[in-house]
């Protein structure tokens, strides 16, 4: 274990999480009327009916199966039943089918972006960064998982990368774990901690918001002007409401 | 009972000449920023016509507002919750930009930077939208005064529904105008729509706002509203829409729309109502129903129960005493002359219309009959140029006695008030022909004819113990804001606590009027605010300056 490791696979983690979190929360308190999805819609909808939901179902698949391989210990899976082989068929071929989605998605949503001229001048170099980091990532994860299973003969990192990952959660991190993995996991992790490190800057913060409440709120939203002011400033002292 | 208050708007389309200022004010006053180029918050339609946006009123394309289901329950025509989350990524019911149209502006500087030629340099239009040269081939009001009429009038939903009674050919053509603004519905879809919660109904007065922080550009809500009256910004990715112009009518005054309309057709007023009932009354099987179901919810405001129950919400006594003068129950429930927009979108829309009655006097005279003579005009109501029929697919969901009993009134004050004009006896009976009297024809008549201010805008002012929320009534030292004597935080510009809306939005429109580009905001001083910020670049106070030193 080296210098360098350390700072990859225990510096960096500690950096990109403290900024994705702070970075929300100080993104949420100073600019809430930033926080959109900066839809485009309505410049042009036929290639986003495609790719829109291809990459966000994608994704969303993607996301449910990182937390499955990341999160939950594999003696957890084996508790439950699930053999090694199992649980690597169904990670492999949902996780190629949701990555190919994801990443067609993607491909169609950023040559929308380039080739239709509204879309193009509504994209700032903000937009540009983020659409670059999140492609890189896409495609290092994709191609580790395709290297990994087709070219090589599959590689578990349920014993390597998800300790990984969870040490840095217990504050008891273990860059030795990472050390020793593929190249292109590594870069795979390293672009995902660049990716959460310029989240909550970018518009990807509307995942954060995403409306689930909606399921379980009245339709109509009644709001006082009494108990929530609208008004630009708090009430000062003996100007607070009477009732 | 849940007694609520509303603010509500009455137009008299007799009285619209279509000057389109109602329009212009509003924009002027709230669109006329980068992103909302599209927007009109009021439109004034020629009918028949397309509408902005194109068919809007075709709800079996847009799929706006509600509709019942199987067991008959309300449900969003649009779709369910469930729906409604899983085509979040892209909705299929959005409306294009070209559906409403492509904004435009023209390259005046050619004007002045053409070089000598022969001939004269002209201004081509430009895409505000892509900055491109453009071909202008729709807007807002594209077949205002029925331009384009024989291949475009066809294709108005209203129209197509009662198109085998109506001609369109140039000796039988008709119409009018519709002045529309947002309808701040009893039971908004727009609201109902939004997954985020963001729209809201304020319970104090009624007003559908959209909260701008809250709002994530999700789109429903355009979707959601029927009228087509809440748009996305498409630079700031927001909804935006109508306000009841709610810093004024917090104060008193009447919505901009209203205050410069020449015609004074617009009256304000509140209405009380029970907000327990809007739901079973906007679930009323029969959508001709729908109408006095409607009224149905609203409450009497001198009826004692009424008001013991109102005094218990917690309504003030000077709304109390506003709700009994408001021009808008009196013209809806003492007159019987105001008729709701499209009710069977079952939104219980708050912005209602008395209908035209056409040119018929003329017609009448051109015949060689007395073009006033009572009689007459009743027996001329079916055969007015505007078809009841219309009227009634916009006012009444295509029930034409509504409709007709409205027209009737009007055209008995018209008779009952010309013999007055002439010196001869009132005629009790032309009044009770349509169940009135003479004095309630009177006072019709000074109310639609005369419209006094006083009496055309009942507006409560937001009440005094609320003072400290209110946006313009602020509650602090009034050189307390940004650029004043007592401003700055402890963390310099972008610290401590906002200029007021009106402060700020002075300096923004002296700052646009005397800059000499538009388009940069970098140019806008203070803090940036939605009415100031055209989605352009960083400006200064949008985030706090770090290590940037304050120029002296």
């Amino acid at each position: 274990m080296n210098a360098l490791d350390v700072v990859l696979w225990v510096v960096a983690p500690y950096v990109a999480l403290t900024v994705f979190v702070l970075g929300h929360v100080w993104r949420y308190r100073y600019d809430k009327f930033g926080w959109t999805t900066r839809s485009s819609q309505m410049y042009e909808s036929r290639l986003l009916r495609i790719g829109s939901p291809l990459f966000h179902f994608g994704i969303l698949v993607v996301l449910l199966g990182h937390i499955g391989g990341l999160v939950i210990p594999k003696s957890w899976t084996e508790a439950a039943g699930v053999s090694e082989e199992a649980y690597h068929v169904v990670a492999v071929v949902l996780g190629t089918i949701a990555g190919v989605a994801t990443l067609g998605g993607l491909a169609i949503l950023i040559y929308r972006r380039r080739t239709v001229g509204p879309v193009f001048t509504a994209t700032t170099r903000n937009d540009k960064l983020m659409y670059a980091v999140l492609a890189v990532t896409i495609v290092l994860g994709l191609a580790a998982t395709v290297m990994a299973n087709i070219v090589g003969g599959g590689y578990d990192y349920r014993t390597t990368i998800s300790p990984w990952f969870r040490s840095i959660f217990y504050f008891q991190p273990d860059p030795a774990l990472m050390a020793g993995a593929p190249l292109l996991f590594q870069l795979h992790a390293l672009s995902a901690l660049l990716l959460f490190a310029v989240w909550p800057f970018t518009r990807l913060v509307h995942m954060l918001t995403a409306p689930v409440g909606y399921l379980t709120r009245p339709y109509v939203v009644y709001r006082s002007r009494a108990e929530q002011p609208t008004g630009a400033r708090a009430p000062r002292r003996g100007w607070e409401p009477s009732r | 009972m849940r007694v609520m208050a509303q603010l509500a708007m009455v137009m008299n389309l007799d009285k619209c000449i279509g000057c389109h200022t109602c329009s212009v004010t509003c924009k002027q006053a709230w669109t006329n920023r980068a992103g909302t180029e599209y927007v009109w918050f009021n439109n004034v339609e020629t009918r028949p016509g397309q509408g902005y946006p194109r068919t809007y009123q075709d709800q079996e394309k847009w799929k706006g507002g509600w509709e019942l289901n199987a067991r008959g329950r309300l449900k969003l025509k649009a779709g369910g919750r469930l729906k409604k989350l899983f085509s979040i990524f892209a909705n299929p019911l959005m409306p294009s930009i070209q559906d409403y149209y492509e904004p435009w502006t023209y390259d005046y500087d050619r004007l002045f930077s053409a070089p000598m030629q022969a001939d004269t340099p002209v201004a081509r239009p430009r895409s505000l939208i892509t900055g491109e040269p453009t071909k202008i081939s729709w807007s807002a009001n594209w077949d205002d005064n029925l331009a384009g009429g024989p291949e475009l009038a066809p294709s108005d939903p209203v129209l197509r529904k009662v198109s085998d009674q109506v001609k369109l050919d140039f000796e039988n053509a008709f119409m009018f105008y519709l002045p529309r603004i947002c309808e701040h519905c009893l039971n908004p879809s727009c609201a109902s729509s939004c997954p985020s919660g963001a729209i809201y109904k304020r319970s104090e007065d009624g007003i559908v706002l959209v909260d701008q922080d809250r709002c994530r550009g999700w789109r429903m809500c355009v979707t959601g509203c029927p009228y087509k009256k809440v748009y996305f910004n498409h630079r700031t990715g927001k909804a935006e829409k109508c306000t009841f112009c709610f810093p004024r009518v917090e104060v008193g005054l009447p919505t901009v729309c209203s205050e410069t309309c020449v015609g004074r057709l617009r009256y304000i007023g509140i209405i009380l109502y029970d907000a327990d009932r809007v739901t079973e009354a906007a679930s009323v099987a029969d959508d001709k129903a729908l109408f006095e179901a409607q009224k149905s919810v609203m409450l009497d405001p001198h009826d004692p129960a009424v008001i013991s129950a109102a005094r218990a919400a917690g309504i003030p006594e000077d709304w109390l005493e506003a709700a009994r003068r408001s021009p808008i129950h009196k013209l809806i429930f003492e007159y019987g002359v105001a008729l709701p927009l499209h009710p069977e979108y079952r939104t219980m829309p708050m912005v209602w219309y008395i209908p035209p009655l056409s040119p018929v006097v003329d017609v009448l005279s051109g015949t060689g009959h007395d073009g006033e003579d009572a009689g007459n005009l009743f027996g001329a109501i079916d055969a007015l140029r505007i078809p009841v029929g219309y009227l009634a697919e916009l006012f009444t969901a295509g029930d034409p006695e509504p409709v007709r009993a409205v027209l009737r009134r009007l055209a008995a004050m018209r008779s009952y008030m010309r013999r007055l004009n002439l010196g001869q006896e009132a005629d009790e009976s032309i009044a009770a022909a349509v169940g009135m009297t003479g004095q309630g024809v009177e006072d019709m008549h000074r109310l639609l004819a005369l419209a006094p201010y006083a009496e055309r805008y009942v507006i409560p002012k937001a009440h005094a113990e609320q003072g400290a929320q209110l946006e313009e009534l602020g509650g602090g030292c009034s050189l307390d804001y940004e650029g004043g004597p007592g401003m700055g935080g402890p963390f310099g510009e972008a610290s401590g606590t906002p200029a007021p809306i009106a402060v700020e939005n002075f300096h923004a429109l002296k700052e646009r009027q005397r800059g000499g580009d538009l388009e940069d905001a970098n140019e806008l001083r203070g803090r940036v605010n939605l009415l100031n910020w055209d989605g352009k670049g960083t400006p200064d106070g949008l985030f706090p300056k770090n290590g940037r030193k304050e120029e002296p």
